[in-house]
């Protein structure tokens, strides 16, 4: 069909790879960007990215890396998808390779592979310390390349408002805003990939970048997308205290070695390299011997957690613990961690290479995002020629990257990031082309009725809010919203505070009709843009303490004590699986398990039950409703984690 | 308090005015936070209500590149600009290399530009799957590594004497990538190409050897290296391309 082309949303690792993939394919791309694409989120990543290569030979496959993946997620990800995602891993490292990232090498010449948290092998491709930088770079730069060859054309400084729907609720286009001139304008699309990243600034200050307010696929749920497992925001263990931001403090540093401790003694005011070994309390080596330091970020932000607010044991009484890379050699850590150590450096005065750094849990990641479909083969993959792929339940708009709720379940493994949003950029390439291919009629051949409705809609929205002449200052109402989720939905959540932060999120939308529009200027003003978001955050932070409010368990990064089915120290995972197989046998021989082990099991398999679900948020007549559906758990058996 | 001097610019063609603002003192700030500050209470030292200070930022922490101003005279990142370690009044101008957009706010698409220019990529034969790369020394990696930090911030540029409005320069930030790709085992295979663009005017004899760059760069890139380096590969070029043609 003549004249096609798709509409990229977002210019991260997600954006960048279905944009080279696509174009590789023949298809023209219009490329939109909040900012130089070059500048996306994806460059705060760190640590690496994963792929079971086996450089070591340890033992390690695509197989184990599934299995890594699906617990680490606590059984929550549709397992065809992380599959998938896991048997291409190692392509999706050989080819960044072929593309020019520096990633570190072994004597030999090889990629060099470190370790990383939730899994017991050497599975981390990297570049220094500064991996999704490194990777965006390459990826960046062949999309200039296809710049240059005009199958690209990039149209940075610009946002993405809303998605045109023709008659049929299809997607034809998206509606978007010039930051520059304050233009308006709905642009032809026969599909439209959101890559725009998590929502991390719902949560104000996290390790997100400036740009992550969620608001693109904030604005997909209003226009009736479903939005899954919103709930799940993943809290990393690591991260640098700030006023503006919280740095993030790569998992590589514990990768690497990196200790995590606390003096014994509570209100130890002594110098952290004067604390005797034997006064200092190593607690997750203790309490987890197998994993140690690189449990997954779930597990390491609820014990420091308990730690620090429980146990009273923080540093200076704070939240705050030390992350001890001194016993390492300069050289060694200016090699493998040298970009994260230069930061720490930078932002608090102390050099991390001899003096442990303090270090503090931080909003980091949304697992959740809105829902896309996939097709499975039989055997159990994905069929890459799927238009289905990464579809959203609006036809023809489809997501990537953290921007959507697959691969990660309730919980993220680090390095696990990089490698979903490339892989389902590239992944999804093919099945958006022949999407394309079977459209009944060009979107450049619509009526242009259809996109003049929509400009006019967005035009009228964006002049109410430039003559909002209220009481309220955008950016501080901003705070309090952050305010509101930072307390209450974090790494503990409690029903009673998660239905009363409902209630403060309803102020807060009822006086963001009071806001003043504190710059009326037309030209390159960031205000009303800011505005729209803050309308977009605060309907997000309702489906995510909506979604958190309603889950009435404990899992993964969702911690709800009271759900908490508190499995005995002494219990065996795989205990459950026996079990399980006896139960699909005729009955449980229930004097083969310890007591205590069969009613866990019982509560278990009763969670499961009730809870192994993605939950869908929906929004309809103005109001949001969430809703749960079913989970392909069909390669991986469910069972308890454990990690020590 | 804190006492800040913005120079301000209300659009591309309009003229500078400075605006002073003060800010409550807090520990651990940086310039982000302050101007996020007068965000949220957008008043001038006048006590006048002004429209907030606009100025581009992402990542803060020095890393993506946005957020590049001139800080007391000395171009660099403002998220990694720590208000203690700054004299007041801290005054905050927009680089003067490129054109400013409105208040901090500048317009690097030069800089993108000029990547295109030196072809900074690799040419794949495509995304499918071809195996791995070519092994690679961690020594080779090493110096690969540390050129490829760049962030097209524009600090080296800013910084240049050589690098002007009303010149075509390519700036020390796109050799330093001419360099890393000719020096990669596939990226090498644009050689030739990427020297005669630098054998051009606006390439490699514009550069004044000023060495401003190097010392500017907030990621310590061995600007002048790359630059020396690719200075030999285009002399060499030059005899070449006069003997075969």
């Amino acid at each position: 069909m003549a004249d096609q082309r798709v509409i990229v949303i977002g210019g991260g690792l997600a954006g960048l790879a279905a944009t080279m993939k696509i174009a590789e394919l023949g298809t023209k791309v219009l490329l939109i960007s909040f900012q130089p694409v070059k500048r996306s989120h994806s460059v705060c990543a760190q640590g690496g990215i994963n792929g079971a290569v086996n450089i070591k030979g340890e033992g390690d496959s695509p197989e184990i890396h599934f299995y890594d993946t699906v617990k680490g997620g606590d059984f929550l990800a549709n397992q065809p998808l992380c599959k998938d995602m896991c048997y291409h891993a190692p392509f999706v490292i050989y080819l960044l390779d072929r593309l020019g990232v520096p990633f570190n090498r072994t004597p030999e010449g090889n990629l060099d592979f470190r370790r990383f948290g939730g899994t017991l092998h050497h599975r981390t491709a990297f570049a220094g310390a500064t991996t999704g930088q490194q990777l965006l770079y390459a990826l960046d730069e062949q999309v200039r390349r296809f710049e240059t060859q005009g199958l690209v054309e990039k149209m940075e400084w610009h946002e993405y408002l809303g998605a045109v729907l023709d008659s049929e609720g299809r997607c034809v286009g998206a509606t978007i805003n010039n930051l520059r001139t304050g233009e308006i304008r709905a642009e032809r699309g026969d599909a439209v990939i959101l890559a725009t990243g998590g929502p991390g600034l719902v949560y104000g200050r996290s390790t997100n970048s400036m740009v992550c307010t969620g608001t693109a696929t904030t604005s997909a749920y209003l226009q009736g997308a479903k939005y899954g497992n919103a709930e799940f925001i993943q809290i990393h263990p690591s991260a640098i205290p700030g006023r503006d931001k919280l740095r993030l403090m790569s998992e590589s540093a514990r990768g690497e070695g990196g200790r995590v401790w606390v003096p014994k003694n509570p209100g130890d005011e002594r110098k952290p390299r004067d604390v005797p070994e034997d006064e200092r309390f190593y607690f997750l080596e203790e309490k987890y011997p197998r994993f140690g330091n690189l449990v997954p970020r779930d597990v390491g932000a609820r014990e420091i957690y308990d730690i620090c607010i429980n146990q009273k044991l923080g540093v200076h009484g704070e939240m705050k613990v030390y992350l001890d890379l001194t016993h390492k050699s300069r050289e060694f850590l200016d090699d493998r961690l040298g970009g994260i150590l230069e930061i720490y450096e930078k932002f608090t005065g102390v050099d991390p290479r001899e003096e442990p750094m303090e270090i503090f849990p931080a909003v980091h990641y949304s697992m959740g995002g809105i829902w896309t479909d996939y097709e499975s083969t039989d055997d159990g993959f994905i069929n890459h020629q799927s238009p289905r792929n990464q579809m959203t339940s609006i036809p023809g708009l489809y997501a990537a990257g953290e921007a959507d709720y697959q691969y990660h379940g309730a919980n993220r493994l680090g390095a696990n990031s990089l490698l979903s949003c490339i892989y389902t950029g590239l992944m999804m390439g093919p099945g958006v082309n022949n999407y394309l291919k079977n459209l009944p009629e060009a979107a450049s051949q619509l009526p242009s009725s259809v996109f003049e409705n929509d400009e006019k809609r967005w035009k009228e929205r964006f002049s109410d809010i430039s003559s909002m002449k209220g009481s309220e200052n955008p950016y501080a109402l901003h705070s309090e919203l952050a305010e509101a989720m930072i307390s209450n939905v974090l790494i503990v959540r409690e029903n009673d505070k998660l239905q009363s932060t409902l209630d403060v999120i309803e102020d807060i939308e009822s006086r963001w009709k009071d806001i003043e529009c504190v710059d009326t200027q037309d030209w390159s003003n960031p205000v009303p843009s800011f505005v729209n978001q803050l309308w977009n955050m605060i309907q997000l932070s309702k489906i995510i303490t909506m979604g958190a409010l309603k889950r009435d368990e404990f899992r993964g990064s969702h911690y709800k004590p009271e759900f908490d089915l508190n499995q005995p120290d002494d219990f065996d995972p795989a205990d459950y699986l026996e079990y399980e197989e006896q139960k699909a046998n005729g009955g449980v021989h229930k004097d083969q398990f310890a007591p205590s082990h069969v009613d866990y099991m019982e509560r278990f398999e009763k969670n499961n039950e009730d809870w192994l679900k993605s939950s869908i948020a929906t929004y309809n007549n103005g109001k949001p409703a969430v809703d749960f559906e079913s989970v392909d758990t069909s390669l991986i058996a469910p069972r308890p984690r454990k990690y020590d | 308090m804190l006492k800040f001097k913005i120079k301000r610019q209300d659009s591309k063609d309009a003229a500078p005015y400075w605006e002073d603002f003060t800010v409550p003192y807090k520990s651990n700030s940086n310039v982000i936070s302050c101007l996020m500050d007068i965000q949220a209470n957008p008043v001038n030292s006048k006590g006048e209500k002004v429209s907030p200070v606009v100025w581009d930022c992402s990542c803060l922490e020095e890393v993506c590149g946005s957020c590049t101003m001139v800080i007391n005279g000395q171009v660099r990142q403002s998220c990694s600009a720590l208000v203690d370690k700054l004299e007041e009044p801290i005054r905050l101008e927009p680089m003067t290399k490129f054109p400013v957009v409105r208040d901090l706010a500048v317009d690097r698409s030069r800089m993108f530009d000029a990547l295109k220019k030196v072809q900074a990529w690799v040419p794949a034969d495509g995304y499918h799957d071809l195996g791995p790369g070519e092994r690679i020394s961690p020594e080779h990696q090493h110096v690969a590594y540390k050129l490829s930090e760049c962030m097209t911030c524009g600090c080296c540029v800013e910084a240049c004497p050589q690098y002007s409005k009303n010149n075509d320069f390519l700036g020390a930030a796109a050799m330093n990538q001419a360099r890393l790709f000719n020096m990669h085992p596939t990226g090498k295979n644009l050689r030739n190409e990427r020297l005669n663009v630098l054998m051009q005017k606006g390439g490699i004899s514009d550069c004044g050897n000023a060495q401003n760059c190097v010392e500017a760069c907030p990621k310590s890139i061995p600007l002048t290296e790359s630059i020396a380096d690719l200075g030999k590969q285009v002399s060499k070029q030059f005899w070449n391309n006069l003997f075969s043609s």
